[in-house]
């Protein structure tokens, strides 16, 4: 097994590379073959780790290189395999895999079509480094490069200025996020002496709880997640990175590289379990976003627009589990939200491919006559997404449910709040989109199709794991075993809820959801399917259709006064104050020599005057011992 | 016997440039400078497998009355900044292919003494030779700028002189102090630092003063920066990448050869001082790079703050940061020099480098923008780029002296991502303006610039180790003492 574990980033960087250096110079349906085929190669060879992984309890370690070393400083460019990494491994290559075939019909008439192959490839690449290195600065790698892919893909259309700046936007915002990781990682190879995971692990013991180094350096390994998993107040560039190919957003910016704040907190169990006080924090941000989030979903016009501030709440709900300590639940509904999420978003695209590049929930309508399957596949990532009973996402988020609740019964309340208005927002996308009458121009009716098999593939492939990838982890009640909890255990250590929880709490979780989901259905029914809804907001609706107005207070407060000093540094400081004391004093040696000039008076007598006159001083100096 | 001929090669290749037509000087610069690199690569081999080779080593009595004699030497340390200096040159005077230059013998003449004097400042061991290759690397770029430099020329090039020279002089007050207090008047590097050290700490710190007052015009650290912008934003294209790439390293070099193990104990004690003028070099730089409408003052400014954290790097006096500098030093020269000829393509391509006037450059050159793209991560040190492993080293360096200052130290990592992906953005994404319609498409020099140029921001970005071991054992050995 381990000879095959450096082929599954090389497949993808192989395929980045002859994408690249092919260009345009090969045909369309040539790029998509190399582009899928390295992808699926990659997910083949994951399937076979995935499989060796299961029967043994081991970690596997692959040095390829010594990356850096330099004084007592080494890091080695080395994979790491283990159950969290296998797992990671499937998601990413097996959704991967889908959006690329996926890709190829949707991106079938851009002229940039193969250059759109290109950058995917190379973020899948990054993207398995992030999780296959066995050290925090291999992460780093995967870190920084899939933001780089990011910024590439969100700025794909590059003649347009405003999808420029949501690239320029998402990789800024990354690195305020970095900085911190990169201070993290900083900070533990001074507590450690390495950055090795299992290294790092080997030495914790004995180091009391809430250590002051190890909450300080989890904090500020957690800002990285915030940037990459666009956690409040970091967010804001996630709904701006819509601007994006549709492909893009359902892969990077909801299935994979969003998620990678969750791969890390994991990865670094061992690290927050030693410091509780972080732990509360990232609860506190996770439920937050997963409120603010949810409560911005429900005023949102724009397809894309709603599912981005859904991710942004599935992701707080991720956190939410890692912050009350249940990691194997996190990283399972990072699994359930990678099929479901990508499912709604490639559904998204299918949809504004049938509407012509239209995005505007207001012109559409009617839609689940005109393209069934489409419809169908949304309404099962919707019902999955709302926690509609047995589909994964109702699986997976009532057990962040239940582990909030032995937690904190305050959080529990506000999450199952949020989940109700999840389904509230969910629902009301679905009836804007597919009920009532289409609202869109006679030309958009015309064109109106469903999508080619490529796309339709995916939908439907996705489609089936959303409903039945819960059942990996059926609670006992319903005649289900936590097999991924078990399979996690190896790496993150298991909590203690699970078993325990009672029969009625389950079945009243349960029957609480479903009137919860029927409610909802009726009330949005009514009030978004019956054509009046005209999707203007005022007062306190409009702060949140305008997400809070988070990107207007930044500009207040960061952009327009970094500009403004930075302009003070430069005209008063740099100008006036410090190139102006610099000429000065050129001035004054000018000056002065120009006065001083006229001693030169040509005069005998005066030379002799003045060294009469400097000797009686000197002498005067030395007589007195003056100086 | 390497030293010598290091020292010699551009100036032979310079007199064989002048006797030749001037059709073909760029060539033969070339091909001279291929020469010298040839012969650092050679001596690099030498290096590795044999250190203690007097191959290395060249020594010839000179001044014996006054203890200096022309001593040179290869070490790991020195090997880098040679490397640096001899791998940069064949791309500079690449950099003047298809272009039309007046009087391209004298100004091609003049590039080869600098190279000649820059090698010969990072090879010696003797405090004399070092100032006179110091001064003397001060006379050809003076006149490149001087002949050779845009409008305003006069004014910025003298400030520039005088700036410097005032700095070198108090570096010679420095050498004539340690002079002073050798045992048996010499001027060999070993005598004057056991002369430092002997000394008492009040005659330490004005030695150091004295010596970094030269070294931090030379980089230059704030507040001593005010000539550069105006003299790289002034000076011909090939004098700005000889001033950014290679000569600013003369002042980051003086560091670490005759700095920190001169004064020990006045290292120590003013380290924290400098290293706080160092980061507000990062913040302050970084921050005016923000605001700028020229490119290439942008440019400008975004080298000092890389010079910054370089500098807090070689203060934190750990391996770490030491190594770091060095290859940051490599990282910044290579990546500057690439920088400096984007600029170079825009601005003949274009006729400004005004940012708000240009955009859409991608849509009509879409390689150029590859090249451009990629240096600019490598400035921005995205991982498996140079810098990365530069930044990095130097940030673990200076976090182990002061985490604070690692912290708004690490400013730069964001700072340099607004400051270089908005002006990417202005200047090549978007659509087209007037000035950018017509961009050509890139000539094979052009080409060949930028292929060399990525080249080594990716090796040195994916396996630094190529780099960080010439010169480990030597910073180990530094640091021990």
């Amino acid at each position: 097994m381990e000879q095959y574990i450096p082929l599954i980033p090389l497949m993808p960087l192989i395929g980045f590379a002859v994408l690249g250096l092919a260009g345009n110079r090969i045909s369309k349906n040539l790029a998509a073959i190399i582009g899928c085929a390295s992808i699926g190669l990659s997910f083949v060879l994951s399937l076979m780790v995935f499989n060796a992984q299961l029967h043994t309890e081991d970690a596997v370690t692959v040095t390829i290189f010594n990356w850096i070393e330099a004084g007592s400083f080494k890091a080695e460019l080395a994979f790491l395999v283990d159950h969290l990494t296998s797992t990671f491994l499937l998601v990413i290559t097996g959704v991967g895999f889908l959006i690329h075939l996926y890709s190829v019909g949707y991106m079938h008439t851009d002229d940039a079509h193969n250059r759109f192959f290109t950058y995917l490839n190379l973020f899948i690449f990054f993207m398995l480094l992030l999780v296959m290195g066995n050290n925090y600065l291999v992460m780093f790698i995967g870190w920084e490069g899939v933001g780089l892919c990011s910024y590439l893909l969100i700025g794909f259309w590059h003649k347009v200025t405003e999808y420029n700046k949501a690239a320029n936007k998402a990789f800024i915002m990354n690195r305020i996020g970095d900085l911190g990781l990169l201070l993290g990682i900083l900070m533990l190879f001074s507590r450690f002496g390495t950055l090795n995971f299992l290294d790092i692990k080997a030495n914790i013991s004995g180091i009391e709880t809430n250590n002051y180094t190890i909450v300080i350096a989890t904090l500020l390994l957690f800002v990285g997640a915030m940037g990459k998993s666009a956690q409040i107040p970091l967010h804001t560039w996630l709904p701006d990175a819509m601007a994006g190919p549709t492909p893009v957003s359902a892969l990077i910016h909801a299935a994979t590289m969003v998620t990678a704040g969750i791969y890390m907190v994991v990865r670094s169990n061992f690290l927050y379990s030693l410091a509780p006080v972080t732990l509360e924090f990232i609860a506190i941000v996770g439920l937050v976003t997963a409120l603010v989030a949810a409560t911005i979903a429900l005023f949102q016009n724009d397809i894309k627009k709603v599912l981005a501030y859904s991710t942004l709440s599935q992701l707080g709900y991720m956190f939410l589990a890692l912050g009350v300590g249940a990691y194997s639940s996190g990283v399972f509904h990072v699994v359930t939200h990678a099929f479901f999420k990508a499912l709604l978003f490639l559904c998204a695209g299918s949809v504004i491919h049938a509407m012509s590049g239209e995005q505007n929930l207001l012109k559409m309508g009617g839609l689940r006559k005109k393209i069934p399957l489409t419809f169908i596949t949304f309404l099962i990532g919707v019902l999955a997404i709302s926690g509609f009973p047995f589909t994964s996402g109702f699986v997976s988020k009532d057990e962040i449910l239940i582990q909030v609740y032995y937690h904190n019964k305050l959080y529990f309340y506000l999450a199952v709040a949020g989940s109700v208005i999840t389904a509230f927002y969910m629902l009301r996308l679905l009836m804007l989109t597919f009920f009532g009458n289409f609202r869109g121009t006679k030309e958009q009716e015309h064109h109106l199709h469903e999508s080619p098999s490529t796309m339709t593939i995916p939908l439907v492939i996705l489609a089936i794991f959303s409903v039945l990838g819960g059942f990996i982890q059926l609670p006992h009640i319903y005649g289900g075993h936590p097999y991924f909890e078990e399979f996690l255990s190896s790496v993150a250590p298991t909590s203690e809820h699970l078993d325990v929880t009672l029969a009625a709490k389950e079945w009243l979780m349960l029957g609480v959801t479903s009137l919860a989901l029927l409610i909802v259905y009726f009330f949005t029914k009514k009030f978004y399917a019956d054509n009046k809804f005209e999707g203007v907001y005022t007062g306190f609706k409009k702060i949140l259709a305008n997400n809070y107005y988070f990107d207007q207070i930044y500009n207040t407060l960061i952009t327009k006064p970094l500009n403004a000093v930075s302009g003070v540094f430069y005209k008063v400081f740099d100008k006036i104050l410090l190139d102006g004391t610099v000429n000065g004093v050129g001035k004054l040696v000018n000056w002065s020599g120009g006065k001083l000039r006229y001693l030169q008076t040509g005069y005998t007598g005066f030379y002799l005057f003045a060294m009469v006159l400097s000797l009686v001083v000197f002498l005067i100096i030395g007589l007195y011992n003056l100086i | 016997m390497f030293p010598i001929l290091l020292l010699l090669l551009p100036i032979v290749s310079a007199l064989v440039l002048l006797a030749l037509p001037g059709s073909i000087s760029k060539r033969v610069a070339l091909v001279g400078s291929i020469l010298s690199l040839a012969m650092v690569l050679y001596a690099l081999n030498t290096l590795r497998f044999d250190a203690a080779s007097a191959n290395l080593v060249y020594n010839q009595i000179w001044l014996s009355s006054l203890g200096s004699n022309l001593s040179f030497s290869i070490d790991g340390i020195t090997m880098v900044l040679l490397l640096l200096t001899n791998i940069l040159m064949p791309l500079i005077i690449l950099s003047t292919f298809n272009r039309e230059i007046h009087k391209p013998k004298a100004y091609l003449t003049f590039m080869l003494f600098m190279q000649s004097a820059l090698v010969g400042v990072f090879m010696a061991t003797d405090g004399l030779v070092f100032y006179i290759f110091w001064e003397l690397a001060l006379i050809p770029i003076y006149f490149i700028c001087l002949f050779w430099g845009g409008e305003g020329r006069q004014r910025i090039t003298f400030k520039f002189f005088i700036y410097t020279l005032l700095g070198s002089l108090f570096m010679l007050v420095a050498l004539i102090i340690l002079y002073q207090h050798t045992t048996n008047h010499s001027f060999a590097i070993s005598d004057l630092y056991a002369a430092g050290k002997s000394m008492t700490f009040e005659q330490q710190a004005w030695v150091f003063w004295f010596f970094f007052l030269a070294f931090a015009i030379k980089m230059p650290v704030f507040p001593f920066h005010t000539w550069q912008p105006d003299t790289y934003t002034n000076a011909p294209t090939q004098g700005t990448m000889l001033l950014s790439g290679i000569m600013l390293k003369m002042g980051t070099y003086g560091l670490i050869r005759w700095l920190l193990p001169m004064v020990p104990e006045a290292v120590s004690a003013y380290s924290n001082t400098v290293i706080i003028l160092s980061i507000i070099s990062v913040v302050y730089a970084s921050c005016i790079a923000i605001v700028q409408t020229s490119f290439k003052r942008l440019i400008a400014y975004s080298s000092i703050a890389h010079v910054g954290l370089i500098c807090a790097g070689i203060f934190s006096y750990k391996a770490e940061g030491i190594q770091g500098a060095l290859v940051q030093m490599f990282a910044h020269g290579v990546n500057v020099v690439g920088l400096f000829f984007v600029c170079d393509i825009i601005q003949r391509n274009a006729g400004t480098d005004t940012i708000a006037n240009l955009g859409g450059i991608r849509s009509v050159n879409q390689r150029f923008a590859f090249w451009f793209l990629v240096i600019m991560l490598g400035s921005v040190a995205l991982p498996l780029t140079n810098s990365f492993v530069g930044e990095f080293l130097l940030l673990n360096g200076i976090y182990q002296y002061n985490v604070w200052y690692a912290a708004i130290g690490g400013l730069t990592i964001i700072l340099g991502a607004v400051y270089m992906f908005r002006s990417y953005q202005a200047i090549m994404l978007g659509t087209t303006s007037g000035n950018t319609l017509m961009f050509a498409s890139l000539k094979k020099s052009e080409t060949l610039v930028f292929v060399f140029i990525v080249f080594i921001i990716m090796v040195c970005g994916i396996y630094p180790k190529i780099i960080l071991d010439i010169s480990a054992l030597d910073v180990l050995k530094m640091i021990m003492h």
